[in-house]
């Protein structure tokens, strides 16, 4: 291949990108946790429907990831995070327009592969020694969650791998190649069919609060899509995903 | 020109300096001596090292195949040998989870048979960094004999040396500097890998917990550890350029 040709190739791709920009003439980039994904893609959808000149761009990650990008000067308008406490981080930071907003709270299940191959019926069962278990590591929501509820079971589970987000928990779960998982009850609804859920009789709950960050470029929009969220028609789409809400 | 190479410059040098001005020196010792670190350099020196020794037991072999026998789809053998140095590291980790994962196409018999499992274990960790580093051993190993005359390996023969004493006498001590820098680039690899081991062998700490894995994690919560660890890998990729100097930095 030729110098010519890469050129022309680097700008065919350059103009290609530049182009899928112009049909919606106006961005808003929302940060939301692992957990949030096929819910806030619901929202995106139905918020892009009623805004048609609007992309929302959704940028999905750990909380603590999320927290860590908008620290470090991000480009995001909104962030959603699965706790109060990553929330807390970005406010202390003077980053939140105003406050942020409890829009959804959740509280984790213990999740098997379908047909629960190693029979796991309860919270007990994940003590056993020759169980793979898997939890979200202790830097992320869920994994702080999971930990309140080992502590209040009064369970020291070895656990087989702390995993960096609950999307990556529940994809080895999907595949079987996990016995057991703590994650929440918004994800076994999501992997409906491929994972069984088994209810966990400790109230734990996280709350998910949302804000428009302070550098949002598109602050009015940003103000929409979290009005929208608080919506009932919002709210209604939480609830069909499993979320409770306030 | 000159100014586009300094922009060039500042791209690669500036962030190690940003990490650099992160340093918790003074703690340094505290940090690298934690469990969690202490774990980590366990399990990566683990595995590098089973890594490169892997490359060489059945690397080597390979690298000989594409380079000494001729038979009809050598191009094609050679690019799927190849194909991890460009793949993304974790789509050889979903790739080895659907193959040797537990319901994966032979770790399922593996397991039924034996009991193995190889996801989440350190097996798997040396599993997914073999997988992502080996290439390296074979493209430079492969390189080192197709420019080795055969005529030297033919004269001893005919000097009545064995198959054995011509390779252990001849052929190895004329790539042996091949040999070891690709060693060292396979075992710098293996020690770096993280998108294939995270995907296959998950993040457990004393077990298949790496050090990319531990600064990963802990840049989220412990940022001090995290830059400690990190300087860790820094002082060694640059332990590895230094080996290496005599092959790339070999000045016109």
């Amino acid at each position: 291949m030729s110098a010519r040709t890469i050129l022309i190739g680097a700008v065919l791709v350059v103009a290609v990108a530049a182009c899928g920009g112009t049909e919606a003439s106006r961005q808003v980039v929302v940060s939301a946790a692992s957990s949030l994904v096929d819910v806030f893609g619901a929202i995106e959808r139905s918020f892009e429907e009623a805004h048609p000149d609007v992309d929302v761009v959704l940028n999905v990650g750990a909380s603590s990831t999320l927290r860590e990008q908008i620290l470090a000067g991000a480009p995001v308008d909104v962030y959603a995070s699965a706790d109060l406490a990553n929330m807390a981080a970005v406010a202390d930071a003077g980053l939140v327009e105003g406050r942020s907003v409890v829009f959804a709270r959740n509280r984790l299940q213990i999740a098997v592969p379908a047909g629960n191959p190693a029979r796991v019926e309860g919270l007990a069962d994940l003590d056993r020694a020759e169980l793979l278990l898997g939890v979200c590591d202790p830097a992320v929501p869920c994994g702080v969650l999971a930990e309140q509820v080992f502590a209040a079971a009064g369970l020291e589970p070895s656990v087989d791998t702390w995993e960096p987000n609950v999307r990556a928990l529940l994809t080895k779960l999907r595949d079987g190649e996990l016995d057991a998982g703590v994650v929440y009850v918004t994800d076994v609804v999501a992997a409906s069919g491929e994972v069984e859920g088994i209810d966990i009789p400790v109230a734990v709950t996280t709350s998910y609060p949302i804000a428009v960050l302070t550098g949002a470029s598109e602050p009015d929009l940003a103000r929409a899509f979290v009005e929208w969220v608080l919506s009932d028609e919002g709210r209604a789409v939480l609830d069909r995903f499993g979320f409770e809400v306030p | 020109m000159a100014a586009a190479a300094a922009v060039g410059v500042s791209l690669l040098v500036a962030p190690l300096i940003g990490l650099l001005t992160r340093v918790p020196w003074a703690e340094l010792g505290t940090l690298l001596t934690s469990e969690v670190a202490v774990d980590a350099l366990r399990i990566s020196s683990i595995a590098s090292a089973a890594a490169a020794l892997i490359a060489v037991v059945v690397g080597v072999p390979v690298a000989w195949v594409l380079a000494r026998v001729d038979f009809p789809g050598r191009s094609l053998l050679r690019g799927l040998v190849l194909l991890p140095l460009v793949l993304p590291p974790v789509v050889g980790g979903a790739a080895l989870l659907f193959t040797f994962g537990r319901r994966g196409l032979l770790g399922e018999p593996l397991h039924r048979l034996t009991g193995i499992v190889l996801p989440f274990s350190t097996g798997g960790v040396i599993l997914a960094v073999t997988f992502v580093s080996m290439p390296f051993l074979i493209v430079t190993v492969e390189g080192a004999l197709r420019s080795l005359d055969p005529r030297y390996e033919g004269a001893a023969a005919s000097l009545g040396a064995g198959r054995w004493t011509v390779l252990r006498r001849v052929t190895l001590p004329m790539i042996g500097p091949s040999l070891a820098s690709g060693l060292i680039l396979t075992w710098a690899r293996a020690l770096g890998e993280f998108g294939a081991t995270i995907a296959f062998a998950g993040n457990l700490p004393g077990r298949t917990q790496t050090l990319p894995l531990a600064i990963f994690v802990q840049l989220e919560s412990d940022r001090d550890a995290a830059v400690a660890l990190s300087v860790v890998m820094v002082a060694i990729s640059l332990a590895v350029l230094v080996v290496l100097r005599d092959r790339w930095w070999r000045a016109p």
